[in-house]
């Protein structure tokens, strides 16, 4: 690993592979007014933000829309470069040499493709190979075990315009991982995506993780991402990092619920339960709340002991709902 | 982890030692255009066709021009063979650019849509990357067109040819394609502030072409003046081909002109490469 550079006044540890010191991003946004008349305001995207992260772990980086995760991402990409503060990936100053941070990089939008939309799958994949300069025994390595573990193989000669979302998502990390990055970021990874595809591209990502150590930063709307992911989760909003922890923390302070959705057998009183609340009921469906941090597992056995129970299903709190309660607890405490 | 630090390790062996800029875009270049070319030869058949195609619709407007002179003896004062001599260099010269950077007036789409950022993750210079994308061999067409009415122009006229002349022919489409690559760079570094600018970029290139195409004669002073001082499309083919064919020069401008090509083309893309690299920071420091 490259040493970092001693005139950082701020102590570093070796460990630290992504290092961010108040990083700001101040964007000049022009309004027109009128005829050739416009009026200028500064946006701060990202409004300095400090943290760390150590070589093989994996963040979740969560916010709502325009909260500054994609401004972060491109920033720590060498995309955009920083109005203010100092940021280190690697060692290297993104902004600064851009192409020589490529080599050890991954990235994945999930909203666009990094692969070339008219050509086969393979072909994009040939090229990385070339590009990057990737020594000939790894990339068919590589390549073999993306193929394998994202069931790429039928498609390496579909076109990507063809491919469905879920396919092209799959592609699209298989092209990110094929040069051995040091860490994949993955902006929106799961968005859009069907059921088993999320899954399988969460279990792809697991162990990735685990197997090779790669870090992971990875942002997205979708909490399940983060609890089947993540060890650690950051929260932006108005860019500002707002928290930073384990999941579970982050409920504690959000107070958020999940719901389990019952059905029973027939229309009954509302279901009395230890740690759960009836919110809803509608005929033989009722909807309990209960606390995010607990399992649900004893709630569902109590529930069926005691209730002819039909189906059942459990909803994640929306990050929208525990960052609003997050607010609501700092304006009252 | 000690996994990927060993494989890390293999890397460094393959690593690039150092290598420009120039190097790294040129390589870049290399390997987006053969993967195009590749994919473009798996369809033979397709491919001629549109070769074919490409060469027909450019053939066009000479057909344009043996019309005129179905009607006429001389145009501004020139005739079929000198005119025919304008038109090659400036298509071939033109047909050149058009080849190799032809894909450059996507850059504003690029930008609207986000796939710029797509390109400025790779290690490859972004300029390269954009350049080499959809790199279309049908464009070979309008360089065949070019050097075929070029052809008849030298067979059809009795130019007293001197070794400066000769060596003057391959100077003037090599720096005539440098010109014309300025100007198309420049346009797509317009295009970072002004995404809707590829049409203001083509009625340069396409449209400068066509204005070479014809002799100076024809076309108002001011216009010639602005094609000599301001965008200097006139050392593409008028001034250097004028001298070839002995003909007197637009603006009262000394013979030694016909010899500036080569320095005006240099100093051309070097100012785009700088208004390129102003438009590329510019917008990584505002995004899209």
């Amino acid at each position: 690993m490259d040493l970092i550079h001693a005139d950082s006044h701020a102590e570093v540890h070796a460990d630290d592979f992504i290092h961010l010191d108040r990083v700001e991003k101040v964007f000049d946004v022009r309004k027109k007014t009128g005829f050739l008349r416009s009026e200028r305001r500064e946006v701060r995207a990202v409004d300095s933000i400090s943290f760390t992260v150590p070589r093989g772990e994996m963040v979740g980086y969560i916010g709502p829309n325009g909260a500054g995760k994609s401004t972060t991402i491109k920033m720590l990409t060498g995309i955009l470069t920083p109005s203010g503060g100092r940021l280190r990936v690697a060692g290297i100053d993104p902004s600064r040499e851009r192409t020589r941070l490529a080599h050890r990089i991954g990235v994945v939008f999930g909203q666009r493709t990094t692969l070339w939309w008219d050509l086969p799958l393979i072909d994009s994949y040939r090229l990385m190979h070339r590009m990057y300069r990737i020594p000939d025994a790894r990339y068919a390595e590589n390549l073999d075990r993306c193929v394998e573990l994202l069931e790429l193989g039928a498609l390496l000669d579909v076109p990507v315009r063809q491919l469905s979302l879920g396919q092209r998502m799959r592609g699209d990390i298989a092209a990110a991982l094929l040069h051995d990055p040091e860490v994949l970021y993955l902006d929106e990874p799961t968005i859009g995506l069907d059921v088993i595809s999320k899954a399988k591209v969460r279990e792809f990502l697991r162990d990735l993780n685990a197997e090779r150590g790669t870090t992971v930063l990875l942002t997205t709307h979708d909490l399940t991402d983060i609890e089947q992911l993540c060890q650690r989760v950051m929260v932006i909003d108005h860019g500002r990092l707002m928290y930073d922890g384990p999941l579970t923390g982050l409920h504690e302070i959000g107070e958020s619920e999940r719901t389990l959705v019952v059905d029973l057998e027939r229309e009954l009183p509302p279901i009395d339960v230890e740690l759960a609340r009836v919110v809803k009921v509608e005929g033989p469906r009722q909807w309990l709340a209960f606390p995010a941090a607990e399992s649900a597992a004893p709630l569902v056995a109590r529930i069926a002991a005691e209730y002819p129970l039909v189906d059942l299903s459990v909803r994640e709190p929306d990050i929208e709902a525990v960052i609003s309660r997050m607010y609501a607890e700092k304006a009252t405490s | 982890m000690a996994d990927l630090d060993e494989r890390r390790d293999e890397y460094r062996d393959f690593a690039p030692a150092g290598g420009s800029r120039l190097v790294d875009g040129l390589r870049a270049y290399r390997l987006i255009a053969g993967m195009w070319i590749r994919s473009t030869m798996a369809y033979r058949a397709s491919f001629a066709m549109t070769v074919f195609g490409n060469f027909a619709g450019t053939a066009l407007d000479f057909v344009a021009i043996l019309l005129m002179f179905s009607r006429v003896d001389e145009l501004g004062g020139y005739s079929l063979g000198e005119v025919a001599f304008l038109y090659g260099l400036s298509c071939a010269a033109f047909g050149l650019t058009d080849l190799v950077l032809g894909s450059m007036d996507r850059l504003g789409a690029r930008v609207r849509d986000g796939t710029l950022d797509t390109l400025l993750v790779r290690p490859a210079p972004v300029l390269a990357q954009v350049a080499a994308d959809r790199f279309a061999l049908r464009r070979l067409g309008r360089i065949t067109q070019g050097l075929l009415v070029l052809g008849y122009a030298l067979v059809v006229l009795d130019i007293s040819w001197t070794p400066l002349k000769v060596l003057l022919m391959p100077v003037m489409v090599v720096s005539g394609a440098g010109i014309f690559a300025a100007v198309f760079v420049a346009g797509a570094a317009f295009q970072f502030v002004a995404q809707d600018a590829s049409q203001v970029q083509n009625s340069f290139t396409y449209g400068g072409t066509t204005l070479l195409q014809y002799p100076p004669t024809v076309f108002a002073k001011d216009l010639v003046r602005g094609v000599t001082f301001v965008l200097p499309l006139a050392f593409v083919n008028w001034l250097p081909a004028l001298y070839v064919l002995d003909l007197p020069y637009p603006l009262d401008l000394p013979e030694w002109v016909a010899f500036l090509p080569p320095l005006v083309a240099v100093a051309c893309c070097a100012l785009s490469g700088v208004a390129w690299r102003a438009g590329l920071r510019s917008y990584r420091s505002t995004g899209s």
